[in-house]
């Protein structure tokens, strides 16, 4: 009884917080919402019993993807409204299309009948004497662990292309170098000052002496040894 | 478990990611020791493709067997060539970086994996692995427009076919219950035929990959992508993809999805039919070499794809045979392509090569070799990839598509003579740059592949026969 008064409520603040995510006119707003619905969508999981996909879903889409999107729109000047002006001019054809399609699914759809032999070759049977988290487990690392394997492989191809199309030496790059660091004595960097009672920095001229205007990027820079070029 | 099944692929994986950490880590330009341990890595891995066993692991989802042999040795050739004429191309365009192979090795370990899947998902992922790494690789010269604009064009209607690809394996699974080769075509034998569902799934996969080996009407991009694709890119992407995504759709149509050939070879000789005739007349007016290139690659994937559409044994002995010919014409074509240089500059222009058999006569007669190859002279190995095709067909009745194909061959032998015509007959442009010896090399061997096919053919119809039995067995 709970649980079916549980599943409606989240359904309807599911589906009501969905509803929001495309129209708030805010984006700010609709990531909110999008957050809202993937909680909700977790405790749809939950009731079902599927607790291990409930907790993915909070850590993956709430804590990271969610959170990517809120920083991409905040940070980057995307105008949305701009974005929205071509959706109702090609509303009526796409909804066109989307009619005819969905005539056609239909068409296929009443024709769905399961092969005879589908039954039995299956191949993922709810596991009885198993957690959920563990029968994921075993599809995941063991049965497919070739795929799996093969997926890491296409994410190490993705991120070698995102560095090598974007990626450029600067020639005004700071790097560390601990050679340098290591070499450096006190008597460089420390001045020993009597300082007066009552005086301000102002007037005892504690503040070190800018160094020299050097070309490039001196000024954000007061340690003598960082404005040098690279 | 037996993994060893698959050990070409891991091997070759774990050598992509040693030459990756290598090139990190080495002080000065690591491209070239790259490039010589990527050749090498494809080396070890042929050795190891011809000795693992036949057998299939990993739960179904990965096979071995005569047919996926033939295949990797066929893809790990095609992208050594390409490789090896990456070298002084990229050196001499500014983009000679160590990435360059690791992502090629990639793509190969995708070709791989895909032409071994006994599961749509393993099918699906090699294909990704794949297609990505091209899609970097195309990008590759990231400061000219024309090579982002082709990568972008490739990227967006690749990820537009693996939606389709994607959709229909759903269907697929959807009505069949399995996305395992093995358990579809048991599943699918049942009498009474297929579901209508089920049939519009195979369609969808089957348009996911002919948008693969770029077949009408699915090869929009083909142009595109090969005119902008820095050239070495462009030549890899003629060859080992084509032949992956070939052996693909041979595989997937005839063993999991044999039992409804009836479903879809109509489909199949549409296609091939389109291709043939559109590779044949788009090319006629083409005055851009890479971009004739492109359609002629549409029309010789449209023969390859008449055995296919015959059905028969023969019909994929004489597609896997016309590949194997198909990519060293290729290959040797792109050579002297990349040989087009003059005063340190690209050119592309068919008029560009006027009177080249006076200035370069060695290069010359390579392209016409390979020209006359393409047209289906004989004796020149291109005749006898089209005589297999062409005979498979005959065999199984399917007239029309013969005819139609002898016809486009006459049609495509205009704009491949013409070019010799224009090399042997017009007045002479300036000279060209010297060749670097490694084009001149992969010229060399290539061409002598073309011309001596016909004295050591027997071996390779022999393994393409096995291959084919598999597939019909």
């Amino acid at each position: 009884m709970i649980a079916t008064i549980g599943f409606y409520v989240f359904a309807v603040i599911l589906l009501a917080s969905a509803t929001m995510v495309v129209t708030a006119r805010n984006p700010v707003h609709s990531v909110l919402f999008l957050i809202l619905a993937f909680f909700n969508a977790a405790a749809l999981f939950l009731i079902a019993g599927a607790e291990f996909l409930a907790m993915i879903l909070i850590i993956v889409y709430v804590g990271a993807v969610a959170v990517l999107f809120l920083f991409v729109v905040m940070m980057l000047d995307v105008n949305f409204a701009e974005l929205r002006e071509g959706v109702q001019r090609y509303a009526p054809v796409g909804l066109v299309v989307g009619l005819i399609l969905l005539f056609e699914l239909g068409l296929v759809l009443t024709g769905w009948h399961f092969a005879p032999s589908a039954a039995e070759i299956r191949m993922s049977p709810t596991p009885t004497a198993l957690s959920n988290t563990a029968a994921l487990g075993n599809v995941l690392y063991t049965r497919y662990i070739f795929l799996f394997q093969l997926a890491g492989l296409i994410l190490l191809v993705a991120m070698i292309g995102a560095i090598v199309l974007t990626h450029r030496e600067r020639g005004t790059a700071r790097r560390q170098r601990i050679g340098r660091q290591n070499a450096r004595q006190p008597e460089e960097t420390l001045a020993m000052l009597n300082v007066a009672l009552g005086a301000g920095i102002d007037e005892i001229g504690i503040l070190r002496p800018l160094p020299d205007p050097a070309p490039v990027g001196a000024e954000s820079h007061a340690l003598p040894h960082a404005a040098e070029p690279h | 478990m037996n993994w060893q099944i698959a050990l070409p692929e891991i091997v070759l994986a774990l050598s992509g990611m040693a030459i990756l950490l290598f090139g990190v880590l080495y002080r000065r330009d690591a491209s070239v020791p790259c490039n010589m341990l990527t050749l090498g890595a494809f080396l070890v891995a042929a050795f190891l493709v011809l000795s693992t066993p036949d057998g299939s692991g990993y739960g179904d989802l990965f096979v071995v067997d005569a047919f996926s042999r033939f295949v990797k040795i066929l893809i790990l050739a095609g992208a050594a060539l390409a490789l090896m004429l990456s070298f002084d191309y990229n050196r001499h365009e500014g983009i000679a970086r160590f990435e360059f192979p690791v992502l090629i090795l990639f793509a190969v370990v995708g070709m791989m994996t895909m032409v071994s899947a006994a599961n749509l998902m393993t099918l699906y992922l090699g294909l990704e692995l794949q297609l990505i790494s091209l899609y970097v690789v195309t990008a590759f010269n990231r400061t000219a427009i024309r090579s982002s604009e082709a990568a972008l064009k490739y990227f967006v209607l690749g990820a537009l076919a693996s939606g389709l690809l994607l959709y229909g394996i759903s269907l697929v699974y959807g009505f069949a219950g399995s996305t395992s080769f093995a358990a579809l075509a048991s599943a699918l034998n049942a009498p009474g035929g297929a579901s209508p569902g089920l049939v519009v799934g195979i369609v969808f996969v089957i348009a996911g990959l002919v948008f693969e080996v770029s077949a009408v009407p699915f090869h929009m991009w083909t142009p595109d992508v090969y005119e902008g694709a820095p050239t070495p890119v462009t030549v890899f992407i003629g060859t080992a993809p084509k032949v992956a995504g070939m052996a693909l759709l041979l595989r997937t149509l005839s063993t999991p999805f044999g039992h409804l050939s009836l479903d879809w070879r109509l489909l199949i000789e549409l296609v091939s039919l389109g291709s043939m005739i559109l590779g044949a007349l788009a090319a006629i007016g083409q005055t851009n070499f890479k971009r004739l290139m492109a359609y002629s690659a549409i029309g010789h994937m449209g023969y390859t794809l008449i055995g296919l559409a015959a059905g028969t044994e023969a019909g994929l002995r004489g597609a896997l045979i016309y590949l194997v010919v198909y990519v060293f014409m290729n290959v040797g074509i792109f050579a002297g392509i990349i040989a087009m240089r003059r005063h340190g500059r690209v050119f592309e222009q068919i008029s560009d090569l006027a009177g080249l058999a006076r200035t370069d006569p060695a290069l010359a007669l390579a392209f016409a070799v390979f020209l006359f190859s393409m047209a289906g002279i004989p004796p020149l190995a291109g005749f006898f990839g089209k005589l297999y095709v062409f005979l498979a067909a005959v065999q199984a009745g399917m007239w029309t598509l013969a005819i139609i194909g002898v016809l486009t061959s006459v049609v495509g032998a205009y704009y491949y003579i013409r070019i010799v015509k224009v090399m042997f007959m017009d007045a002479p442009a300036p000279a060209i740059d010297q060749r670097p010896a490694m084009v001149s090399f992969v010229a060399a061997a290539t061409g002598l592949f073309t011309v001596f096919f016909v004295l050591f053919s027997a071996p390779i119809v022999a393994a393409a026969q096995a291959a084919a039995q598999v597939l019909f067995g």
